[in-house]
């Protein structure tokens, strides 16, 4: 994964050795993230646009409009929260981002849920056969995928969160899986529309 | 060794158990596609974990910290070793492998062309020499410069210790042996037959051995969007004091071009394959006629190869331009018009994709502004060939292999290029779509322009990599063999083409026969120039006569540090405090080192001109 990439030069150096300053390393972490994001929505924009070049916006009457608009809050408050847990860490209130990141990764698991429950439904009114199950199936598989990772990220974060890791001068680590899950978040917001409303 | 060991015996238990998986919860046969994508997923899981993902990032995700192999001597070339250089070898080393069993399969395909009806292999089967020939050789293309000489040369030309995230630099070329074991194995399933291109609805209904093709696209896209990041990000933000933008070597400069490019489009591919695979394992239907339609595929596929064309050329101008400014010992002329016609290659590249599909029954409106934007590509393509040639103008020329294969460089991508103005024109493109006249173009720029590339950066750049001289006398009747025997390859196919000669098919018109025995005959004197070339680098790595630091006299910073480069290029901090490419500019300085201890660094910049030519 591309969030984790801080620089460990090896141990066994020849003593007294020139090393370059290592200051670049925190703006080369968000650097990279940036460019990794920037590369993940492209793939998710050829995935959309091959939605838009065979169907356009042709939706099916059977979709569960209320189901969706529940997961889309489900997954926006979700950012909210990880947003926070970022933002506790920062100030050292170790207590609040185990308590929102546990808040954040509850809400993940919620949406995901709700998707399989939606999948259930989808597969019987427009399987994967269909043009616009096609499309569907795609995208939601996709970006349940990146859920799941993102969901992993958080986990693993947790964890050495309560271990004690992480604080207000080191929190790349939780910033890095944060900022991957409002990218996460943000490409919901456009598959939601692409998908239900247009 | 042990880590390679451990990574094989992984993946192999991973692919054994994604297939028992798949069969026990879903029956079918192990040779169903399911099984085989799964197998591959976890096969590539084991893979990673065993060659040292578990030791670098997996003990970091408990919270312990992650350990890398600081092994020295031969065996960090088979480890997950994260020095730049030794991953840089490792890519070099690999590729130009890939390359050579891409020259057998290339032979295959002359000696059975070499005469009209099918006598050396059945037509199926060249259908699958042929792909595999075009996948092998487009990834020797994308990856071989930017991959080899990118990593090991762009963190020293910018006074850097190594890559900005080198273990994930680590993960991108250990993602590089799967695509070609998968690649390589896609025979036990039934090879794939659509042709590098994979067009559907071929590639959704042809025999299985695609799916590990489109794993593979999607391992070596995974590769490549991995090392654009790496390198965009070291050159932002690791360059030494004094390194501004307007001092960043060309080769540098192309490098971080390419990686733009391959970090911004290499998804499309990936995700053409993805499309293809979901349509043939998961039930859904985008390139099905009556639902979806197959020239989703032709546009989100050239969306990549389109751009991925300059992944494979840009670098290959960075080379070539370093070499012409260091053997004609003058300042690289229009350096700054030379940068922006490089970024502004850049941005045209990613809109001009469906002049490939000029004769595929996309709209008709779409035609006239294709056709505008692709032949604009080639003013900043000009301008480069004036910096080239700008720079050549009345300088002396000190012809050494390097420049000699440069001149074949240039004369080849000229008519490469040229060609190329008649396939953008819809009118001939309509006569010409799909004839061996697009073969010879193609192999014109991306053999003429990238492989010939690669051949002369490592002369070039082999005696900094391995600190002795390749045989001067060997590598110039290389060079000046594999430029002829390629030009005697590919004329004739021009006006087989011309005339009507079909791609892709080992059969045609005995009317051909001429053009076809002689390019098979030239073809095969091609195919055995390598021998010479490949004879020539590992005979001079092991006993070439030992170089100094910078045989070249040339200027940037890589030539100012031994050869080979000392474990962290460096031993004290570079300060840049003038251009590159000052060639005979009396008392110009790139260089040099304020820190340095030992007498015996001068640390005044050894490249300062001593031979160069006064303008």
């Amino acid at each position: 994964m591309a969030l984790d990439t801080t620089h460990e030069t090896p141990s066994t150096e020849p003593h007294g050795e020139y090393h370059q300053d290592t200051s670049f390393q925190p703006k080369a972490n968000r650097i990279g993230l940036w460019l990794f994001i920037v590369s993940e929505t492209f793939l998710f924009g050829a995935f959309l646009s091959a939605r838009w070049f065979s169907t356009g916006t042709l939706k099916p009457e059977e979709l569960n409009q209320t189901l969706a608009l529940g997961l889309t809050i489900v997954l926006l408050v979700s950012s909210i929260s990880a947003y926070l847990a970022e933002t506790s860490i920062r100030f050292n209130h170790r207590r609040n981002f185990i308590l929102f990141t546990s808040f954040t990764i509850a809400m993940g698991l919620i949406f995901l849920g709700g998707v399989a429950i939606e999948l259930q439904e989808a597969i019987h009114a427009y399987p994967p056969e269909t043009p616009y199950g096609t499309s569907y199936f795609m995208l939601i598989g996709l970006h349940a995928f990146h859920v799941v990772t993102g969901l992993t990220g958080l986990m693993i974060v947790l964890v050495l969160g309560i271990k004690g890791h992480y604080g207000s001068d080191d929190y790349w680590g939780v910033e890095g899986v944060v900022k991957y899950w409002h990218f996460v978040d943000l490409a919901w917001v456009i598959i939601y529309p692409t998908l239900y409303l247009f | 060794m042990k880590y390679v060991i451990r990574a094989s015996v992984l993946a192999f238990a991973g692919y054994v158990a994604g297939i028992w998986l798949t069969v026990a919860v879903r029956g079918g046969s192990p040779t169903d596609e399911v099984a085989v994508v799964i197998g591959y997923i976890l096969a590539l899981t084991g893979w990673l974990a065993g060659i040292g993902g578990i030791e670098a990032f997996g003990r970091q995700w408990i919270g312990k910290s992650s350990e890398v192999s600081t092994d020295r001597g031969w065996r960090r070339y088979f480890e997950f070793s994260v020095d730049h250089k030794v991953i840089g070898i490792q890519y070099g080393v690999t590729l130009i492998g890939v390359l050579l069993i891409g020259g057998i399969s290339a032979m295959i395909m002359r000696i059975e062309l070499a005469a009209p009806g099918s006598g050396f292999v059945d037509l199926d089967d060249f259908n699958k020499i042929v792909s595999m020939h075009g996948i092998l050789m487009v990834a020797v293309a994308v990856a071989g410069i930017i991959g080899a000489f990118g990593n090991y040369i762009i963190p020293i030309q910018i006074g850097a210790q190594d890559m900005a995230f080198p273990r994930l630099n680590a993960i991108g070329y250990w993602l590089i042996p799967p695509v070609a074991v998968a690649l390589l194995l896609s025979p036990l399933l039934g090879a794939f037959n659509a042709g590098w291109t994979s067009y559907a609805p071929l590639s959704v209904t042809n025999e299985s051995g695609q799916i590990l093709f489109n794993m593979a696209i999607v391992t070596f896209g995974m590769s490549s969007i991995l090392g654009g990041i790496n390198v965009i990000t070291t050159v932002i933000t690791m360059r030494a004091p004094g390194m501004t933008w307007g001092r960043l070597p060309i080769f540098t400069w192309a490098g971080l071009a390419t990686s733009v490019l391959s970090f911004a489009v290499t998804q499309f591919f990936a995700a053409a394959v993805i499309l293809v695979t979901m349509d043939r394992v998961a039930g859904t239907s985008f390139f099905q006629p009556e639902v979806g339609s197959a020239l989703l595929y032709e546009h989100i596929f050239w969306f990549y190869s389109h751009p991925a064309v300059y992944i494979m050329v840009l670098p290959g101008f960075g080379v070539i331009l370093e070499i012409v400014t260091t053997f004609a010992r003058k300042p690289l002329f229009a350096y700054k018009a030379v940068v922006a016609s490089i970024f502004t290659i850049v941005g045209l590249s990613v809109v001009v994709w469906a002049h490939h599909m000029f004769t595929s029954g996309m709209a008709n409106f779409l035609h006239g502004p294709f056709m505008i934007l692709t032949e604009a590509i080639s003013i900043p393509t000009g301008v480069i060939f004036l910096g080239i040639l700008g720079t050549l103008w009345q300088g002396r020329l000190w012809f050494r292999t390097p420049l000699v294969i440069a001149f074949g460089w240039l004369f080849n991508f000229t008519i490469g290029g040229i060609t190329g103005i008649f396939l953008a024109d819809v009118a001939t493109d309509i006569h010409l779509h799909d004839t061996y006249f697009v073969v010879a173009h193609f192999h014109y720029t991306i053999v003429g322009g990238s492989i010939f590339a690669l051949l002369a950066a490592s002369f070039y750049w082999f005696p900094k990599i391995t600190g002795r001289m390749y045989n001067e006398t060997a590598g110039k009747i290389f060079g000046i063999w594999v430029t002829v025997a390629f030009n005697f390859t590919f004329i004739p196919l021009f006006w087989a083409g011309m005339n009507g000669m079909n791609r892709r098919i080992g059969d045609y018109p005995d009317a051909f026969a001429g053009a076809n025995k002689f390019a098979s005959v030239s073809a095969l004197i091609l195919g055995a120039s390598f021998l010479l070339y490949i004879g020539n680098l590992v005979y001079s790595a092991i006993w070439g006569p030992k170089v100094g630091p910078n045989p070249w006299n040339a200027r940037t910073l890589e030539w100012l540090i031994p050869s080979p480069p000392p474990q962290h290029n460096f031993t004290s901090q570079p300060v840049v405090i003038g251009h590159p490419y000052a060639y005979g500019v009396k008392g110009s300085v790139h260089a040099h080192f304020p820190d340095a201890e030992s007498p015996d660094d001068p640390g005044d910049g050894r490249g300062s001109d001593e031979e160069g030519v006064l303008v």
